[in-house]
């Protein structure tokens, strides 16, 4: 028994000694975006079969718990050597204005990723032309998901503006349907938001928000949190105990009419709910944003001081090859960051997102990270929260600006 | 050398290291966060996370930022959702505990198998407690379709969601009803005073009655913290949570109050009869007097609990319901998902400043009669 503990020891040492490098990736994607993940570390070890490839996952939803650790890792001088983050300012406004992660510029003029990735895309990770992360994956926040067959049998028509989605909303329920709309927990109240936001607004004026030259205070920001108070009057008045996945079967139901949400909730409609696309659960883009794709993404990294640095920037090449992302994406229910990615790999609702994705104008969302560091986007839930319960507009953009004057969105 | 005696070597020798460690880890950790909330570490977000961050003293501001910004509305309303949550928290294990046990000492039959079951709620995490009652207190299910059994309409109270708030009072009041109180209360100490004779204490505490009066008449109304009104009061979505922390602890004090009716002499019970008590006038005059000290006892240990709770809230109701929200889950959030360091750093200075008015009366109340005993 000792010398089978021995000979185990022995060999473990061995092992770890013949390979040539280590690599350490630290995500949150756990149980269902696992396999994804996975695909992609088979492809690196395919390539670099010396690399032992040390997989840190911190599982739970949008990398709440991940984040923590993360912070205490490279508080405490020992960041792993590539880590996920959501693309853009959440990246941005954590790690690179504390000086903390290096810039990939020579990444991205060596591998010509500024020629695949959509310029807008490359404008949204960068600050004074500098990209700071790879992008893997893109979603898209501006979703509205119906039933075909419901809409149908109420005789109602998908809204093209939110005006029009009021109007709808009144027709709704003279028809007896309570709530037309149904929103849920409180991150999906913002990402109604941003969606109402966008399409009252506008993608220029969104931009403008986020680089300081619109004040939340403007009266046409004002508006709009007043046309979402009035989209809320559509919705269920049970939200904040509801998950995402929770009010998409409402949805499926036929309890109400539509849903906005990311489109993390086709893989939902498709492959937990077994519905087919188009007849079983239809998407359009949210009222107003036609034309309009509000992106998030999922990234890797590179913190300085990363112990393998070489292994790193392989991985991140990796990453961001055609390859890679086919390998992953298809899996993890996105679509590429690359334009020239080979579309027959995906499911219906993937092609078409994908064509938008290389038509249309490219926004990033806010609830996800990409416009605005996590110091603005946390306590902005707060100020989302109070403006359900009081409906003061006025109050809201307020502190809204309040707080994007503290984050240094704006002056 | 009888001050170094062996045994005394041993026991300074033996008590050493976890005077140390608590010196470190307890205290030095409390003074350093002190500190930290007294300083500007991660208002800015450029130096929160950088290698050497410049961190500027800035004294009170974070505590002043809290109690009167604008954007710290949220922090008022937990300051109150806890103070109310403390209340009927307290008042409902209190009350299902002793019932429980006046029941149980009543000794009916498999006696030994209700405490389990009563006490065994106690062995669950909150963690585990709050995603148990998540599930049952869902909008669509659970307790709102229990009438459907019955035959009746399936309920649509909103347990965790509803954003009905009672008992609504604005922010900017709260100097004048702190100075009202108060001074009532020192109003009634300087009549005590008055009657028992002591005359200095008659004076100081009408003064100070008086001055707090005055101020609460002349200035208190013209005060204003907050540039609008802003409204806080006991939101209906509360009432779930606090079912869900009286479940998991009154067998706690059922078990506290079990052994208090235990000790009570069986001689006294006689004599009371004896004397021609009944029932009513049995527990009114012998037993609930000798059972205040276990309610005290049990006050102070769920008083601390509902003023640090975080894990409970956070599974029923997630961390961004603010309707719900607690002041420890605040200082998570603003600590490490803001990462504004040493606001949440204040947060938590606050907390402890409130678990230490429960505590420290208790503390030294309790060191006090050790020491008469000694």
């Amino acid at each position: 028994m000792k010398k089978a503990l021995l000979l185990a020891a022995a060999l473990a040492v061995t092992t770890s000694a013949s390979a040539a490098g280590k690599l350490e990736i630290f995500s949150w994607w756990s149980g269902d975006e696992g396999p994804a993940l996975e695909a992609l570390v088979k492809l690196y070890k395919a390539k670099y079969p010396t690399v032992a490839v040390d997989n840190a996952t911190v599982s739970g939803g949008a990398g709440t718990n991940a984040k923590a650790v993360l912070k205490t890792r490279m508080l405490g001088g020992t960041p792993p050597d590539s880590f996920q983050a959501h693309a853009g300012q959440e990246l941005i406004g954590t790690w690179v204005v504390a000086g903390r992660m290096e810039d990939l510029s020579g990444l991205f003029k060596s591998e010509g990723w500024d020629k695949v990735f959509p310029k807008d895309l490359v404008k949204l990770i960068s600050t004074n032309g500098k990209p700071w992360s790879v992008p893997v994956n893109v979603h898209r926040s501006n979703v509205m998901w119906y039933n075909p067959a419901k809409l149908k049998a109420w005789g109602v028509t998908v809204p093209k503006t939110w005006p029009e989605f009021l109007k709808t909303c009144s027709t709704l329920k003279a028809k007896g349907v309570a709530a037309p709309l149904v929103v849920g927990e409180n991150w999906t109240q913002q990402h109604l938001w941003e969606s109402v936001m966008i399409g009252t607004l506008g993608a220029a004026n969104w931009e403008n928000l986020w680089a300081g030259k619109l004040k939340f205070t403007d009266p046409k920001v004002v508006a709009g949190f007043t046309t979402f108070g009035k989209v809320m009057d559509c919705a269920n008045k049970d939200a904040s105990g509801l998950s995402w996945q929770q009010a998409s079967d409402r949805v499926i139901d036929g309890t109400s009419a539509f849903n906005v949400m990311g489109d993390w909730a086709a893989g939902y409609f498709a492959t937990t709910k077994k519905l087919a696309p188009n007849t079983g659960f239809g998407w359009a883009p949210a009222p107003g944003t036609t034309k309009t794709f509000v992106m998030l993404a999922d990234s890797f990294g590179l913190p300085k001081g990363a112990k393998n640095r070489t292994e790193a920037l392989n991985w991140l090449k990796l990453m961001g090859s055609k390859a890679g992302q086919d390998a992953f994406n298809p899996l993890k229910g996105s679509i590429a960051a690359r334009t020239d990615s080979d579309l027959s790999k995906y499911n219906t609702y993937g092609k078409s997102a994908a064509a938008d994705w290389k038509s249309n104008k490219i926004v990033g969302s806010l609830v996800h990270g990409a416009v605005a560091p996590e110091s603005f986007m946390s306590a902005f839930g707060a100020v989302i929260d109070q403006y359900v319960s009081s409906r003061n507009s006025a109050a809201a953009a307020a502190a809204a600006q309040q707080l994007a004057v503290r984050a240094g969105i704006s002056k | 050398m009888k001050g170094l005696s062996k045994d005394r070597l041993w026991s300074i020798a033996v008590l050493t290291p976890s005077i140390i460690l608590i010196a470190v880890f307890v205290y030095g950790f409390i003074a350093r966060s002190v500190y930290v909330s007294m300083t500007d570490w991660g208002n800015d977000p450029a130096q929160a996370l950088a290698l050497d961050p410049i961190i500027r003293w800035v004294g009170l501001a974070n505590y002043q930022e809290l109690f009167t910004g604008f954007l710290q509305g949220r922090f008022r309303q937990e300051l109150i959702s806890t103070i109310f949550f403390t209340l009927f928290f307290i008042l409902g294990c209190l009350g299902l505990g002793l019932g429980l046990a006046l029941i149980l000492d009543r000794n009916p039959k498999g006696e030994g198998l209700w405490r389990t079951i009563f006490l065994f709620p106690m062995s669950l995490s909150f963690i585990v407690t709050g995603t148990i009652w998540r599930w049952m207190l869902q909008p669509g299910g659970g307790v709102n379709q229990a009438p459907t059994l019955l035959g009746g309409e399936a309920s649509t109270f909103g347990w965790l969601s509803s954003t009905d708030a009672l008992w609504k009072f604005d922010w900017n009041k709260l100097p004048l009803l702190t100075a009202s109180v108060v001074g009532l209360v020192l109003a009634v100490m300087a009549v005590r005073a008055a009657r028992s004779g002591d005359r200095t204490r008659t004076l100081v505490a009408a003064a100070c009655a008086a001055l707090l009066f005055l101020w609460a008449l002349f200035i208190g109304p013209n005060v204003k913290m907050l540039p609008a009104p802003e409204l806080h009061g006991f939101n209906l979505a509360l009432i779930g949570i606090i079912i869900a922390a009286v479940w998991q602890m009154s067998g706690y004090t059922m078990a506290l109050y079990l052994a208090g009716l235990r000790g009570i002499p069986e001689e006294l019970r006689e004599a009371a009869r004896v004397d021609g008590a009944n029932d009513i006038g049995m527990y009114q005059h012998v037993i609930f007097p000798l059972l205040a000290p276990i309610t005290l006892s049990a006050m102070i240990v769920l008083g601390h609990i509902s003023l640090k709770i975080f894990d409970l809230v956070y599974a029923m109701a997630g961390p961004d319901n603010i309707n719900t929200s607690v002041p420890a889950l605040n200082m998570y959030l603003t600590s490490f998902r803001q990462n504004q360091f040493a606001l949440g750093a204040a947060i938590g200075t606050i907390l402890l400043i409130l678990v230490a008015f429960v505590i420290v009366p208790y503390l030294s109340s309790q060191f006090r009669t050790e020491e008469g005993h000694a």
